[in-house]
């Protein structure tokens, strides 16, 4: 079977060997630097342009994606992209527009960030919005950047308590040490709520604020949410929800409407940009009237009023108290804001909350399936996702193992070992755009993997087997650090 | 139900199977008084209807490949992208996969972010990458980490070189403001000057000193004695390089650089109103373990075949939280995929050609523009593709001028350096296009 590897494209590469060539130079030639300033040597590879896409086309097929087949990924929402989204933000005028030209000649842009601020308000509740923010966990640093602003800001200086539950995602707690607070972990009641004793003993006037995934990893909608928030107002602390569960919300209810003080929204889960085999995403921020003068700077507004003839024009400003710029230029405008704004477009208010619906459909019906095989520690109406225990009662079999033998089945794993306070956790996200008939078929295999359990164990310890992959040895990986490749020794450009 | 694949009978038969009556039954958690909300959007368009609205949109842009002819750079650069890139780009089985979580599935996506990283390894001369940032700025923020975490809090001082594009110093404070950093020599008055005024800064309390290669006013340095001197007094030092420039230029590497961060946009990667774009993150192996980032390894299967996974994870939030090296999760997987498929192509000589081109017509622009009367240049070291034009009056008014000309003239460097306009070049523009502009100016 090892015939299979691919080769780099170092080890493809032939001396003397091009690929696309430049057209020659139409100006008088200038002198190059000083040698000293110049580079002795190249060390790229040299390939035709055939072989760079015969090796990319090779590799396309190792991966496994949501055009493919189901990625029942939890809190990672792999709903389908619609293709619309790529010509979308491929269209020639967002495509090659600079992002320091003048506002004047970049107007389409402008309206389309303008409106999306409007929209993402409208959608969460809040009375801000910043587009900047390049994925979740940056928006996340960003608003908890604000929350400290804010605080500062009254002379409040004695906060340094983040409140995060024990089944946040690891971004939270991240987020929150880049800034030097403590983190003050709240457990979950059995319901798969925070609690609230615990929650109460955590409130005094040293808190920052409390960051809630809502509904949290466990796939469950808090049911105490309102008293919650009024906790941790009540001791002066500020509320922050994370985004990267909203596809269940959209049309259910608003986190603004909460009480919510700040949320990211992740628009590579819940409006369809595409994960790209690991980014770029797109992660912008909501913010109630307090925090809005702090938000990263800038943002964009109606710099002149239009009329019914002439459009407003658009153009950047910089809030009060601005935190500052979280990156250069403003955000993931082509690859994030356009194949988002295309896809709200095409939804409108009652197809947004088609979404959420469909969305919780399927979870709740896959948990009603897989009911009675596998252990449902939380077991209640779930809203987007939920957690079932990897593990079988008189056997060594883990959820590692039920995740890589549902490969065999052609499918992609749900998320394991998470959220942490699941022993074994499997995390399912089927999302709205699944038929039953393949959540049935993935039911059928989750159930014909826990009967294999008992009757051949061997075949999941072994798993995959049908893959053209097999189990990769993560120690080896670790240990020897081979993390690049080179031209082979003595390769020459002659 | 627009991307919703359910019918009504079959959505009838799963609310059965769940046990309720109706979709809206599932949401009985949620707060009563805030359950259900109206939301104020337009209607919802079909995809035709959709697809003209947005072409609209974008047409009310003017761009700069069919309606303006642009010197603009200033961190973003014009670049012809082999059509290759984005039809490897757009295979769904790239785009469409997530983070390569489960690596028996995931090889098309960990081979070529390993290649990514051997590519920009070699490229910067250092010995490791990881793979990605959001973009070069951020990636600049994220060294400042990597030295605060190397002197374990002890050493809080950022020397940071004024002529480090402004927006990145921007950011570089955001990041830093929660771990009570110092940020030191950018003050303004220092912009024209080179690294010599930055080393005096350099001290025992400083953990790191970032310069730009070449710097935001476009012009070469060899950092050695720079690096040289942060090192005496025990610092690290980020080299914030351009991609493009690294094909001709010495790398920071082999100047004795700690960190060879920047932005690969210019790879293959379109302007796209500012990103998204791709940061580049290069370090020595000693480092590897306080960088932040996900990192792809090369090890073995259990059939014995070569293949990658994600490696040293403990170093990241989903297993560290609160003490992780970073909080990034999301990075810019696509575009480095963009960046390889780019140098994949272009290849040593293609690169080479690229970067030739940029550095010949920036000097052909540079040499027609000073010869205008009351136009100048600060010749006191040499320049890559972009140069600081003096002109005879505000950048701004001379923008505005050459704008109801069609043309984007450069980065206005004002208020603080008011008659002063930065001006790129790259291998877009044609000698038609700089003879244009110099015959704008001249007629000005």
């Amino acid at each position: 079977m090892a015939n299979i590897v691919e080769p780099t494209i170092f080890e493809l590469s032939s001396p003397g060997r091009r690929g696309v060539t430049m057209p020659a130079s139409d100006v008088p030639t200038t002198d190059l630097p000083p040698q000293s300033l110049l580079r002795s040597d190249l060390p790229l590879p040299e390939l035709a342009e055939v072989d760079v896409v015969r090796h990319y086309m090779k590799l396309s097929t190792f991966n496994y994606s949501v055009d493919g087949g189901f990625y029942p990924l939890g809190s990672c929402t792999m709903k389908y992209n619609p293709k619309i989204n790529e010509d979308a933000c491929r269209l020639p005028g967002f495509l090659f527009s600079h992002p320091l030209q003048p506002a004047e000649t970049a107007q389409g842009n402008l309206a389309l960030m303008y409106e999306m601020q409007e929209w993402l308000k409208e959608i969460s509740g809040f009375a801000g919005v910043t587009l900047q923010p390049a994925a979740g966990a940056h928006g996340e640093f960003a608003g908890v950047l604000m929350m400290a602003a804010y605080h500062k800001s009254r002379g409040d200086t004695r906060r340094v308590k983040m409140l995060i539950p024990d089944a946040a995602h690891g971004t939270n707690p991240a987020s929150v040490g880049m800034l030097g607070f403590t983190v003050v972990t709240i457990p979950s009641d059995p319901r798969g709520n925070v609690d609230l004793e615990a929650l109460k003993a955590a409130c005094d006037d040293t808190v920052v604020g409390m960051m809630l995934t809502n509904p949290n990893t466990l796939g469950m909608f808090d049911e105490h949410i309102e008293d919650v928030i009024k906790m941790v107002k009540d001791c002066g602390g500020l509320m922050y929800g994370d985004g990267a569960n909203l596809n269940a919300l959209l049309g259910i209810v608003r986190p603004g409407d909460l009480g919510f003080d700040v949320m990211h929204f992740n628009l590579h889960k819940t409006f369809s940009v595409p994960h790209g085999g690991g980014g770029p995403g797109s992660g912008p921020v909501g913010v109630s009237q307090r925090l809005a003068d702090f938000l990263p700077s800038p943002l964009v507004d109606i710099v002149e009023e239009g009329d019914d003839e002439i459009a407003p024009l658009y153009g950047f400003v910089a809030p009060k108290h601005s935190i500052g710029r979280m990156k250069a230029f403003h955000g993931h405008f082509g690859g994030g804001l356009v194949r988002a704004y295309t896809y709200i477009l095409m939804h409108g208010a009652d197809g947004l909350k088609d979404i959420a619906q469909y969305a919780v459909l399927n979870a709740n019906y896959l948990q009603a399936r897989l009911r009675g095989t596998y252990r449902i520690p939380y077991d209640r109406i779930c809203m987007h996702e939920f957690v079932v225990e990897g593990r079988f009662d008189g056997s060594d079999v883990r959820a590692l193992d039920i995740s890589k033998r549902l490969m065999d089945y052609n499918f992609h794993p749900p998320t394991n070992y998470f959220p942490l306070i699941v022993p074994e956790a499997l995390m399912i996200e089927p999302t709205e755009t699944e038929n039953k008939d393949t959540l049935d078929r993935f039911a059928d295999a989750m159930i014909k993997i826990a009967e294999e359990s008992q009757t051949q164990p061997e075949l999941l310890h072994g798993a995959p087997s049908t893959t053209r992959f097999g189990r990769m040895d993560e120690v080896k990986a670790a240990r020897e650090l081979v993390l690049c490749c080179w031209l082979p020794e003595g390769y020459s450009d002659q | 139900m627009t991307y919703i694949p359910i019918s009504p009978a079959e959505r009838d038969a799963m609310l059965q199977t769940v046990g309720v009556k109706t979709l809206d039954d599932l949401f009985d958690a949620i707060p009563k008084t805030h359950r259900f909300p109206q939301l104020d959007l337009p209607p919802a368009l079909t995809e035709m209807e959709a697809a003209a609205h947005l072409a609209d949109m974008a047409s009310s842009n003017e761009n700069v490949r069919q309606d303006l002819i642009s010197f603009l750079g200033a961190g973003a650069y014009n670049h012809y992208i082999p059509s290759v890139v984005d039809h490897i780009l757009r295979r769904g089985e790239f785009y469409t996969a997530y983070t390569p979580y489960q690596p028996e599935i995931s090889q098309g996506t960990l081979q070529a972010i390993f290649e990514y990283q051997s590519l920009m390894a070699n490229l910067t001369g250092m010995e490791v990458s990881n793979a990605s940032h959001y973009d070069g700025a951020t990636a600049a923020a994220e060294a400042a980490n990597l030295a605060y975490a190397q002197f374990r809090g002890k050493r809080k001082k950022i020397v940071l070189s004024p002529a480090v594009h402004p927006q990145y110093r921007e950011v570089i404070r955001t990041y830093s403001q929660g771990m009570g950093l110092e940020t030191v020599g950018d003050d303004i008055e220092n912009s024209e000057s080179g690294p010599e005024a930055v080393i005096p800064h350099i001290d025992e309390a400083t953990m790191l000193v970032t310069v730009q290669y070449p710097d935001f006013f476009g012009r070469i340095y060899d950092y050695a004695d720079l690096i040289k001197t942060a090192h005496e007094k025990g610092a690290l030092v980020c080299v914030v390089a351009n991609p493009t420039a690294l094909a001709m230029l010495k790398p920071p590497g082999e100047m004795g650089a700690d960190i060879v961060v920047g932005e690969a946009q210019p790879f293959g990667i379109p302007l796209w109103y500012g990103g998204p774009y791709l940061g580049f993150f290069t370090t020595k192996k000693s480092y590897v373990h306080k960088m932040a980032g996900r990192l792809v390894g090369e090890t073995m299967d259990a059939r014995g075949n070569r293949s990658y996974v994600l490696t040293l994870t403990a170093r990241e939030q989903h297993i560290k939280r609160e003490r992780a090296t970073s909080n990034i999760c999301t990075n810019q997987g696509l575009l480095a995929l963009a960046a390889a498929v780019y140098v994949s192509v272009l290849g040593r000589q293609g690169l080479r050609e690229v970067a030739n081109l940029c550095y010949q017509k920036a000097h052909y622009a540079a040499a027609e523009l000073e010869k205008l009367k009351g136009f100048s240049l600060n010749r006191s070291a040499p320049f890559f593709h972009e140069f600081v034009l003096n002109t005879p009056k505000p950048a701004g008014e001379i923008n505005r001028y050459l704008l109801d000309h069609g043309v984007l003239g450069g980065y206005d460097l004002g208020p603080g350096m008011k008659n002063q306009l930065l001006v790129a070049v790259t291998e877009m523009n044609s000698k038609d296009e700089i003879d244009t502009l110099v015959a704008l100016l001249k007629e000005m």
